[in-house]
């Protein structure tokens, strides 16, 4: 293949990449930047999502758009309560100490992961895109499904954006990030802020898996790669701003299909990972984060 | 805050202190167990315990269950006909996580904690390159169904077995003279890039050209990959054959991205049927794989001309005539490779009644028992087909089978012979000592 058509396609499986990435990645740095819990479990629910995508897909029946419709907006909320409810039941319990809800977190993982492999079982499911054309380029072709992935995770973090600064609900999630003292002094009921923050968080994981999984297959152990690329653009991004996990988001994303098209995947992780290095040592907020004050 | 904070760590403390003491009693309970059973019943009735290291989870899980389901259906028909040696066979079961280093433990553990007389049952070759060392210093009889070129390469030792299933080396010689004949002689291979994907590459390789064909390309593939596209335009332009043989959970994503990137103008396509065992044919997405074929180890779907013991396999194990669960037809099985657990624990069956096999003395008379076994003849015990057991390499030969995607069901086009697969001794491992 040419070269034009070659980085045409890299680009394309870049940016499908990128959007789900930031999408989740969102989720993280949210949980981060409010509650100052580090979620070890952020990749069991995207996991989570994607199963129960599947789940509520299969049981939908009809045509395949009717399924996924439904599954974009119950499998986010079934994820968001069983997080907020985790929050509640565990983190709520150690005082969202740094150190122990690290500990809380990777317990969660275990139990999510074991309890999915227990009832869902080992196997890669498919959930069945809600169309599925191919656009036929003169050089290859390419799903229109991963075209609509890019738009909806666009549209999603715009939406999120909108409610952060535009809401009520951002202004409470936002003082609560600045200062949860102060915030609890004027009566906001910061308990439950947590809560809804970590549903919030683990939802906009599900919203990804649930994006990604007409192309990949639901499957109980992937949650994986997204927890650690996840770790990788939030850190890049700065912890906590939104502006600087999608930015770092696309980044990670586009030179993650441009590098492993052209040299090897391999090289691709070494890169993100070394980006992450140098970020800790030269710039340890992130490129958007506030330094500590 | 601070007095809370400590009261909280203390009765965390406690807790933590409770829970041991439970697990260790409970650890304490299930150790001696065993050990009560075995010296209160008489030694002539006491069961001949196997070692199932299977893989319940990690990326093997898939295969894990149905081996599992098959393990358990042919010890149940050994039992319901008098066991071994008038010994009835116990199945003790292990998760090695898919994980070389916990198959090492699991097999240390089957030795000195379950006093298993044999270990049998690991599939992917390098929880096998893991485990198989420590079997050999433990001197426990270690009866593997991986595939991998491994046991006949001369890599491990003398406790480690293959009775029930061919290796890579064997089927891919026997199917390369069908691939250049019919399908094409440019030939692309795109594989996982670990031993069994090495094992294609290199052996599929020397296979195709000593066949008048030619690998324009050779493409691999990082084994945790979750997205394929971006391989494709790596694929040259002139090739006539893909051939493939991906595992593992995206499996799917790889075929399915294939499609979408060829659409209907492919070159002809080759494929291990490792690529969507536990996945249904029929999963959106996969009819781009109309017309292309497989390799199978056995035939997933019943064929019209579906031999009698084929018939009584599915039966006991509860496949049905599409090669999914009796109960579940969402469920597929691995079929073209769980026969070869069926197949090894007959193996071990016949071994320890040649070798008039009575415990963990006689371990040394089973592995030469087996050694001493050729051809075996299509049977109930063998319903995948007529095998020979090279008793020096410590592998099993047999028939392959080559299917065709047609309507959503696979149709086997052509059988090997077990002449087709044989190779050269690479090791004789009979001058080891044992």
């Amino acid at each position: 293949m040419d070269f034009g058509p070659y980085l045409f396609l890299a680009s394309l499986e870049g940016a499908v990449t990128a959007a789900v990435l930031a999408l989740t990645a969102a989720g993280l740095s949210l949980v981060f930047g409010i509650m100052r819990v580090v979620n070890v479990a952020h990749g069991e629910f995207f996991m989570l999502g994607a199963v129960i995508a599947w789940w509520v897909a299969s049981l939908a029946g009809g045509h395949p758009a009717v399924g996924f419709v439904l599954a974009l907006v119950i499998a986010p909320l079934i994820v968001a309560a069983i997080a907020a409810l985790a929050d509640f039941l565990v983190l709520k319990r150690v005082q969202y100490d740094p150190e122990r809800t690290i500990v809380a977190t990777i317990g969660l993982l275990y139990i999510i992961q074991q309890t999915v492999l227990m009832t869902y079982g080992p196997e890669a499911r498919p959930v069945e895109a809600p169309f599925n054309h191919r656009i036929y380029f003169p050089w290859f072709g390419y799903s229109t499904y991963k075209f609509f992935v890019i738009g909806a995770a666009i549209a999603l973090l715009l939406g999120l954006w909108l409610v952060m600064t535009r809401t009520r609900l951002g202004i409470v999630l936002r003082a609560t990030q600045l200062d949860r003292e102060t915030a609890l002094a004027f009566a906001i009921p910061v308990e439950r802020v947590y809560a809804l923050t970590f549903g919030l968080g683990a939802g906009l994981a599900a919203l990804g898996a649930v994006l990604v999984v007409p192309i990949q297959q639901a499957h109980y152990l992937m949650g994986g790669d997204p927890l650690l690329l996840s770790f990788i653009v939030v850190i890049i991004g700065g912890l906590g701003s939104l502006a600087g996990t999608v930015v770092a988001a696309v980044l990670i994303g586009m030179s993650d299909g441009i590098i492993s098209v052209f040299f090897s995947p391999t090289l691709a992780k070494i890169i993100a990972t070394l980006a992450v290095a140098l970020v800790l040592v030269f710039r340890p907020q992130g490129l958007f984060g506030k330094a500590a004050r | 805050m601070t007095t809370n904070d400590k009261k909280d760590l203390l009765a965390t403390r406690r807790d933590i202190l409770k829970g041991a003491a439970a697990g260790a009693g409970a650890l304490a309970a299930t150790s001696a167990l065993p050990g009560f059973v075995r010296y209160a019943q008489a030694q002539s009735s006491e069961p001949i315990k196997i070692g199932f290291q299977v893989h319940r989870t990690g990326i093997g899980a898939a295969y894990g269950r149905w081996y599992d389901r098959v393990t358990t259906a042919a010890a149940k028909l050994i039992n319901d006909g008098g066991g071994i040696n008038g010994r009835p066979v116990e199945i003790i079961a292990e998760d090695d996580g898919t994980d070389p280093k916990r198959g090492a433990e699991v097999v240390e553990k089957f030795a000195s904690q379950h006093k298993c007389d044999i270990a049998y049952g690991t599939l992917f070759s390098h929880v096998v390159m893991g485990s198989a060392p420590r079997a050999g210093e433990l001197k426990i009889p270690y009866f593997v169904v991986s595939e991998g070129h491994h046991v006949a390469s001369g890599a491990l030792n003398r406790y480690t077995l293959q009775p029930g299933i061919c290796d890579v080396k064997s089927q891919v010689k026997s199917m390369a003279p069908f691939v250049t004949q019919n399908l094409g002689k440019k030939v692309t291979m795109i594989f996982p890039d670990y031993a069994f994907g090495h094992d294609h590459r290199d052996f599929f390789s020397a296979a195709v050209e000593a066949n008048g064909g030619q690998i324009i390309e050779k493409i691999a593939i990082p084994p945790t990959e979750t997205s394929f596209t971006r391989y494709f335009p790596k694929i040259p332009r002139e090739t006539e054959v893909i051939y493939h043989v991906m595992v593992g959970p995206a499996v799917l994503t790889f075929v399915k991205e294939m499609g979408e990137f060829y659409g209907p103008n492919k070159p002809q396509i080759f494929g291990f049927i490792d690529s969507l065992e536990a996945v249904d044919l029929n999963s959106p997405g996969l009819e781009f794989l109309d017309g292309t074929y497989f390799w199978e180890g056995m035939p997933r779907y019943a064929q019209a001309d579906q031999t009698p013991y084929d018939k009584f396999y599915r039966d006991h194990v509860g496949v049905d005539g599409n090669g999914a669960s009796t109960a579940d037809a969402k469920d597929v099985s691995t079929y073209a490779h769980m026969f070869g657990c069926w197949e090894t624990l007959f193996v071990i069956k016949a071994g320890m009644e040649a070798a008039g096999y009575q415990g963990t003395g006689d371990r040394t008379k089973l592995i030469e028992a087996v050694e001493a076994m050729t051809d075996m003849a299509q049977s109930n015990e063998h319903p995948q087909g007529a095998k020979r057991f090279n008793g020096k390499t410590h592998q099993v030969f047999g028939p392959q089978y080559i299917s065709k995607v047609e309507g959503g069901k696979l149709v086997v086009q052509h059988q090997t012979s077990i002449e087709d697969g044989l190779y050269d001794d690479e090791v004789d491992y009979t001058t080891q000592a044992l």
